[in-house]
């Protein structure tokens, strides 16, 4: 019999976005249900099934001393855990937060802070339990997910390619817009996965994926620099998705000093 | 066949007769502000009046003065995507009740013809037909495409500042490798034939006989080319050099500067590294084998039993340029770099093999 591992989905801070990712797998929705025991995914059925499980799927950052809790337990109830999506393997947008004072936020959005519990910084998964397998992007790529979660039944490993979007714009033969229109682009240090969208539409990279393996953000920050971009605009494109991955973090704290 | 020459106005006739004969015209075109390669219609489809400013880590389109047609040198595609496309499907495989039925996927080749191919370029075709057909393994993708192909090539009157062919001694003169050659005049093209398919199709097209005068000023736009080339790579003992100088401080000193992004790789036009992955259904019922451009850039190309080979940028950019100027050469008998500069325009760092090269040869040991 096919191995059917038993699947848990689990959300921290996050827009739910990368769990629709697997609801919009489409056409292939209902092989993924059939190849899997989907025991615990609130977002799609309020069938619970209690742990262990094969395979959990995490999505968001950490933000709250309860979540910090939370995902102790997560890790404790799953032989494999994967996290989907640049809140759980960088911290997400909501890091900003991590370079602004929490306790200011919490006057200017609530009447009653002092109800709220939550953490100074938003922070990777990885960051407070160890991670199997990450699945970068805001939001992850569903025939990304379709793969790995075919690799896993499969007992094979999954092939997410770990090159810079540059690869997928040539492979696309689209023309570079960081040299032929002078655009400030993140793809030479991003990591492929959305098949390079945006450059294809007259858009530089947002680094959506996070940094490529080895990135060099700091050649490409100062040759952006030299040809007149300046620092105060690279900064907030830095500290997007992945603004609290190492590499872009490091960066865009160097250019702000 | 002498030295023809053809009205500007009869272009399009040259176009007509490809398509007759059943090809698919591939041509400069302006697209995405750059001109790019793609398919043509007609002779309105070409860069008219349009030039390209290059230098390293920058391009941009230009207005001409003039109306010229080909008056560009040469842009982010190559020819490679066509003759070596960078997704093929190899093989193919399905479970059934008496195991694995194998297929090899039979793709139509396509039959194109190539019009505005430049020196360096033909030099390029030439280094990979040494790559895919002259080795002990023929590719047989590469050789389908490749003899379906008909080539018109142009001869380049204008230099960008990234070009240097004549270091490498691949151009600016379009020599052999065309099937027609053009030059381009502002009332017309010296048209020369380099096959026998060449003078079949330019004993189709409305040509008269090219004047001493219309031959005297083809020979000057040409040397116009060649005179507008400033860069240069000296590539004596070159091979010695590189291979002599692996542990160069410069290596350490690029690898401050490389991006590891495949930039210089996806655009160069004899680069021709690969991957060959194995793609499943969620069933697994169903497989396929892709092969899809790759890059010695990237850190898993390097991966093998046990971890990565080149686990720095250093030892990539090293990889990357000994291969193209050194072990190239013992490898298939010529340099892997024929000069069109496209790897230094396209870099977005603006990195510049010939000043790399230079840099490692004044303090080589």
């Amino acid at each position: 019999m096919t191995y059917r591992p038993k699947l848990a989905v689990f959300k921290f801070a996050s827009c739910d976005g990368c769990q629709l990712s697997l609801l919009d797998a489409e056409d292939r929705l209902l092989d993924v249900a059939g190849a899997v025991d989907i025991a615990y995914f609130l977002e799609a059925t309020s069938r619970v099934v209690p742990g262990p499980y094969d395979v959990a799927l995490v999505e968001g950052s950490i933000t709250t001393p309860h979540d910090a809790e939370r995902i102790r337990e997560v890790r404790r109830q799953s032989k494999f855990l994967m996290t989907i999506g640049a809140c759980a393997t960088a911290g997400g947008i909501q890091a900003l937060r991590n370079w602004a004072d929490t306790s200011e936020y919490l006057k200017v959005v609530y009447a009653r802070p002092e109800y709220i519990r939550t953490l100074a910084t938003s922070t990777a998964i990885a960051d407070h339990v160890p991670v199997d397998f990450e699945l970068r992007g805001c939001p992850i790529n569903h025939h990304q997910l379709v793969e790995v979660i075919a690799a896993l039944v499969a007992g094979r490993r999954p092939r997410t390619p770990g090159h810079s979007v540059c690869l997928d714009c040539k492979r696309r033969g689209t023309v570079c817009i960081a040299v032929a229109k002078g655009t400030p682009c993140l793809g030479p240090v991003t990591q492929s996965g959305c098949g390079a969208i945006c450059p294809a539409y007259d858009r530089g990279c947002y680094g959506c994926y996070g940094p490529v393996g080895q990135a060099n953000v700091t050649s490409l920050a100062d040759h952006y620099v030299n040809a007149g971009t300046s620092p105060q605009q690279l900064v907030p494109l830095l500290r997007n998705f992945n603004g609290y991955a190492p590499e872009f973090r490091k960066e865009s704290e160097r250019l702000a000093r | 066949m002498p030295a023809a020459f053809l009205e500007k106005c009869q272009l399009q006739t040259l176009f007509d007769a490809l398509r007759g004969d059943g090809y698919q015209v591939v041509g400069p075109t302006v697209s995405q502000d750059a001109i790019v390669y793609d398919e043509i219609r007609t002779v309105d489809d070409l860069p008219r009046g349009w030039t390209d400013v290059q230098e390293p880590g920058k391009y941009r389109l230009e207005r001409r003065e003039d109306d010229a047609l080909f008056g560009y040198v040469v842009g982010p595609h190559s020819w490679k995507k066509y003759l070596f496309p960078p997704l093929t499907t190899v093989a193919a495989a399905d479970r059934t009740d008496a195991g694995w039925a194998m297929s090899t996927p039979a793709a139509a080749v396509p039959r194109y013809a190539f019009v505005g191919v430049r020196a360096c370029e033909l030099a390029a075709i030439r280094v990979q037909d040494r790559v895919f057909l002259e080795g002990p393994y023929v590719d047989p993708i590469y050789k389908a495409r490749r003899e379906a192909t008909l080539i018109v090539a142009v001869n380049c009157t204008q230099a960008a500042a990234t070009c240097f062919c004549t270091s490498m001694n691949t151009g600016p003169r379009c020599t052999a490798g065309f099937d027609l050659a053009l030059t381009e005049l502002p009332a017309g093209f010296i048209v020369e034939a380099g096959s026998d398919r060449g003078t079949a199709l330019a004993a189709r097209l409305p040509l008269r006989e090219a004047g001493e005068q219309d031959l005297a000023q083809a020979d000057e736009v040409r040397e116009r080319a060649v005179n507008d080339i400033q860069r240069r790579m000296n590539t004596d003992g070159i091979r010695d050099l590189l291979l002599g100088n692996l542990e160069h401080p410069r290596w350490n000193e690029l690898a401050t500067r490389c991006l590891s992004c495949t930039n210089c790789t996806m655009v160069c036009p004899t680069c021709f590294c690969t991957s060959v992955t194995e793609v499943s259904d969620l069933q697994g019922d169903h497989v396929e084998r892709q092969r899809h451009w790759d890059s010695c850039f990237n850190l898993d190309f390097s991966y093998m039993n046990g971890g990565l080979v080149r686990n720095n940028v250093r030892s990539r950019y090293r990889q990357w340029l000994t291969h193209k100027l050194a072990s190239w050469i013992d490898q298939f008998g010529s340099s892997g770099c024929v000069g069109c500069g496209r790897c230094i325009t396209w870099c977005p760092v603006g990195i510049d093999l010939t000043e790399e090269v230079a840099a490692i040869r004044e303090t080589a040991s």
